[in-house]
């Protein structure tokens, strides 16, 4: 699937990753590696350092302590010959460029129709031609299965179809990494299934991503790794036959039962 | 599932009364006839003056200026006031400190003060240079020697309103929430596009109401230029130039009080346009378009 070489450097590098907000320590050294196609999932109860830890990969919060490194190149900082150097705006825009995010809310622009919403970040920040925007749009639109809710708003299409919508803004920046936040937590329970389609199908095409969720349905099935967090670290991460089926740590196990 | 046959008659109900509206309405209307009629008998109005005046020469060029200022002096204070509330907001510490010392100065003394101060330049500048400090000049222009009231005024005005139309901004940016701004962070838009295309449209929704009314406010606001002194728009024409002359002020004001109403009704006008352009989006309701295509696809399935 992938050339030797590029096989070689993980999607994701996190090295022992800290994340404080003050003197609250939210992350305290998360060591993990995504490999390219791999579907990583985060679980955890909240308040374990998922969704910051998932926020620090496309700089949203910037790293305190540790090294991360996306697709071999360091997040948020350069590298000096003995020092880090914080990164321009611009050159961390750059980044975030390559990794696209859906959001637990969403996050579409109301103002904008769906197809608008779609086309906005290429054609304004990549500079693509607004006619070959618009046909990928269309496209992606198809492909999450709202072809017919090109010029509806925000407002007036579902949580699980705005969602949708949301991935399809995210592709559009042609990403090599995906990350999800919890993105069926605030869909109805009907709603949720569509929603997850369109994320097993994208992992069926070989998209690397990393996927903060409760639905450990969709984690058997789809991940490559399951990574259970507590406290800002990592308690037990492999398969996901191994973890949820026979869970070493008691904590895991507790959490488990309560969710399954 | 319900077929044609079981659908229910709608309902015709009688409509709930309401006597105590009639006989209110019916109250006001009186007094208000009653108002009329002694208004238009009362010799102190003065009438026939307003039919000659209402239309006089003088009292539109003092219509113009006076509609002049407003324009200019409130799209001075539109985009000085996006500009400060930015700068305000921004990551930036140094554009931060100049537009709290800039809202400080601008809100905190009265217009009138500020109006005659702007009056006052061209004796406390005598003359703008612009060269290198301590050598050649490259610019020089001698302040005294030109006739600049209206351009004064507008300053006058518009620094002023930008300081409350920062504020309005501000609040309109604030009121978008953060996934807003999130979101476009992580498609890798900078800041400064981040305000323009995403959070700036969204706050709009929020800003022209209030904007609204200060185009209504600076409209009568005008009326103080005489502090700079400025003395050709409506209200000093009507009433320092005619008034004064003919000794009768109340068919001046009435006059000074139509234009200025006809004014603000058609920014009225102006104000349910631009709201509803950018409300767009912000319901869930539909537009006519859309519910008849929604009937259309209903009344076709129905047919199938």
């Amino acid at each position: 699937m992938t050339t030797p070489e590029t096989a070689s450097t993980p999607m994701v590098r996190a090295e022992r990753v800290c994340k404080d907000f003050g003197a609250l320590k939210v992350l305290k050294g998360v060591t993990l590696e995504v490999d390219r196609g791999q579907v990583l999932v985060l679980v955890g109860p909240s308040g374990s350092g998922k969704s910051t830890f998932l926020r620090c990969i496309n700089h949203l919060e910037n790293v305190t302590a540790g090294r991360l490194y996306v697709d071999g190149e360091l997040v948020g900082y350069r590298e000096g010959h003995d020092k880090l150097f914080e990164m321009a705006p611009r050159d961390a825009a750059k980044q975030r460029r390559d990794i696209g995010m859906v959001f637990q809310h969403f996050n579409l622009f109301p103002h904008r129709t769906a197809l608008d919403n779609i086309v906005e970040a290429p054609i304004h920040v990549k500079k693509v031609k607004k006619a070959a925007a618009l046909e990928r749009a269309r496209d992606l639109l198809n492909q999450v299965g709202l072809s017919d809710k090109a010029e509806a708003y925000p407002a007036q299409l579902s949580g699980g179809q705005q969602q949708r919508v949301a991935i399809a803004r995210a592709l559009a920046m042609d990403p090599k990494l995906m990350l999800f936040d919890e993105p069926t937590s605030a869909l109805d329970p009907e709603l949720v299934g569509e929603v997850l389609n369109v994320m097993k199908k994208l992992a069926g095409e070989g998209m690397t991503m990393v996927v903060v969720t409760h639905e450990m349905g969709f984690a058997r099935e789809v991940a490559d790794e399951l990574v259970f967090m507590d406290g800002g670290v990592i308690v037990e991460n492999g398969p996901p036959r191994d973890v949820l089926g026979n869970p070493q740590h008691d904590r895991t196990k507790a959490f488990l039962s309560k969710v399954m | 599932m319900g077929a044609d046959e079981s659908t229910p008659a709608p309902i015709d109900a009688v409509p709930l009364r309401h006597p105590w509206r009639w006989v209110g309405a019916t109250v006001i209307l009186v007094l208000f006839g009653l108002f009329l009629y002694g208004a238009a008998t009362n010799p102190a109005y003065g009438w026939s003056t307003y039919r000659d005046y209402l239309f006089n020469d003088r009292i539109l060029l003092g219509v113009v200026n006076t509609l002049q200022l407003t324009v200019y002096s409130m799209v001075l204070g539109i985009v000085l006031g996006v500009m400060v509330s930015v700068m305000r907001l921004s990551p930036n510490p140094v554009f931060r400190s100049v537009s709290w010392v800039y809202l400080w100065v601008f809100r905190g003394t009265p217009i009138y003060v500020q109006l005659v101060f702007w009056g006052l330049i061209p004796v406390i500048y005598q003359n703008v240079q612009l060269g290198v400090p301590f050598g050649p000049s490259l610019f020089h222009m001698n302040l005294q020697a030109l006739s600049i009231p209206f351009l004064l005024s507008v300053l006058g005005l518009g620094l002023n309103e930008a300081a409350y139309m920062a504020e309005i901004v501000r609040a309109g940016i604030t009121s978008v929430p953060e996934g807003q701004s999130e979101a476009s962070t992580a498609l890798g838009m900078s800041w400064t596009m981040t305000m323009r295309r995403t959070v700036l449209p969204q706050a709009m929704r929020v800003i022209i109401p209030p904007t609204g009314n200060e185009v209504i406010s600076m409209l009568k606001t005008t009326s103080l230029v005489t502090a700079v002194p400025y003395s050709y728009d409506l209200f000093s024409i009507s009433m320092r130039e005619i008034a004064a002359r003919t000794f009768e002020p109340v068919p001046m004001l009435m006059v000074a009080a139509t234009w200025y109403l006809l004014a603000t009704s058609i920014l009225m006008v102006g104000q349910y346009y631009l709201e509803r352009y950018f409300s767009r989006g912000s319901s869930r309701t539909l537009t006519s378009k859309q519910l008849e295509a929604l009937a259309k696809a209903q009344t076709d399935a129905g047919h199938v």
